[in-house]
This record gives C-alpha cells, structure tokens and sequence, in this order.
C-alpha cells in the first residue's frame, strides 16, 4: 500500500469512429449495412406519402391530384427517386441478408460479391423503373 | 468437453427454452424474416402497378383498387409493410435510445402511428372495394 501504483495502461478506444476522425477505414460492406438501416428509415417515412395516396382515393378528384401535383413537383421526383432506390436497395440488400440466414455466401469475397450486385441491382432497377414510368 | 459446458452462464432449463435473457427468443428476428420474404412479392407488385398508373386519374386507380386481386394485394402489403416496419423501428428505437423513459415513450409513439397509418391504409382499400 505504501508503494506508488505503476502508471496505467491507457485504456483502448472503440474504433468507432468513421472518417472525418480517420480512426476507421471506410469500408463497402460497412457502408452496406448503414445503408440498409438508412434506407428502410427513409422508406418508413415514405409510407406516409403512400397512406395519404391511398386516402386521397375516398376524397374528391381535387384531393388526388393534390398528390399527384406533389408527386411530380421538383421536390416530389427527387423523393420519389430516392424512395425508389431505397426500395430496391433494402430489398436487394434484404435478400443478400436472408441469403446469409440460410449460412450461404458468408465467406469474405463473396460478401463483398454481393454488396456490389446488390448496388448494381438497385441503381439498374430505379432507372428501368422511372424510365418505364415516362414511357408508358 | 464438461468444462466447457460447467462455464455456461445459461442453466439446462434456459438452454432448452431458447428464450434468452429478453424472453423472446427468436420471435422478433423470425417474424422480421417471414415479413421481408412476403414483401418481395408484394413490394415488386406496387412498383410494376405505380408504374403502371403513373399520371391516373382518380377515377382509374380507384377502379382498379376495386378489383378483388388488387384489393386483396393491396391489402397484404399494407399489413406486411407496416409490420415489417413496426419491427426494424423497434429495433432501430433500441440500439439508440438508452433512457428507459425515453425510449418506451419513442417506442409507443413510433408503434401508434405506424398502427394508425396501418388502420387508415386498409380502411380506405375496404371502403374503395366495398363500398360504392
């Protein structure tokens, strides 16, 4: 007791801390994952446009084209494009992770294999779908 | 082999429940699984149908809700959306909010209104497929 304690390791740090801070390496596959909890968010607060479209059907026509004008005002295609994406996103995204609840496909290339199809798949199918919205 | 199974912090009891220290056990984690794999059907469904109404009036899309496939469609994927979604919120709500006052109220609010959302959805399909 009479000896001065020996001066203390400093403790570790989480490694919890994404770029700016510099302390964790950007990675695809974490990305991935912020992604997909962003994403079905961002889809979360889309089924509030999509309850307010279904209503709109029991009010006057005035009333739907109200949401039809917010649609397709500047603001209403950028959140539509978004939700879009976000749909095929968490979708392509969800299959890669039931895909892994089955035990397939967790080795580290193919992890890695599926991030990118399921960011091609997502990107590919929003442009096929607006594209067919506007030709159809 | 024995010691390995004498450090266990879980009781043979326990282990055979398979409930775990939340007493849930795999019920919110499976219903998420069922849930998502309905919704692929039923969300590429919407896509193609919104699609496919782009710019409708009123008149056509209430007439095409009233037919029993689009409402029995739509139907499933409103409970399966809202389900889905009242499931990952939850989970969402319990990874970042850590006061328990805080997160019980965020949870209760977060559920109501996804319930309310759920109740207006499918009220107004049966209304557009019942009613007049």
């Amino acid at each position: 007791m009479a000896e001065a304690a020996p001066p203390r390791r400093p403790r570790p740090l989480s490694p919890f801390l994404f770029p700016p801070t510099g302390t964790y390496r950007w990675q695809m596959t974490s990305s991935m994952s912020i992604l997909h909890r962003a994403s079905g968010v961002a889809l979360g607060v889309g089924t509030l446009l999509f309850t307010w479209w279904l209503l709109a059907l029991l009010g006057e026509p005035s009333d739907f084209e109200a949401v039809q004008d917010f649609i397709g005002s500047p603001i209403g295609l950028i959140l539509m494009v978004g939700w879009t994406w976000a749909l095929f996103f968490h979708l392509g995204n969800g299959i890669r992770h039931l895909v892994w609840d089955t035990g397939h496909a967790l080795t580290l290339p193919n992890v890695y294999r599926g991030g990118w199809t399921v960011i091609i798949f997502s990107i590919v199918l929003t442009a096929a779908t607006w594209v067919a919205a506007f030709s159809f | 082999m024995a010691s390995q199974s004498d450090k266990r912090l879980v009781g043979p009891l326990g282990r055979a429940r398979g409930l775990g220290s939340a007493k849930q056990g795999l019920n919110h984690w499976w219903a998420q699984r069922v849930s998502s794999v309905a919704l692929v059907p039923l969300t590429l469904w919407f896509v193609v149908s919104a699609v496919h109404f782009h710019g409708a009036d009123q008149a056509t899309v209430h007439d095409w809700l009233r037919r029993p496939a689009s409402a029995v469609m739509m139907s499933l994927l409103i409970v399966a959306t809202f389900y889905h979604l009242a499931l990952g919120v939850q989970v969402v709500i319990e990874d970042y909010v850590h006061r328990e006052g805080v997160k019980l109220t965020s949870l209760l609010l977060a559920k109501g209104l996804i319930v309310l959302l759920a109740a207006a959805a499918l009220f107004t399909v049966l209304r557009v497929a019942v009613g007049g």
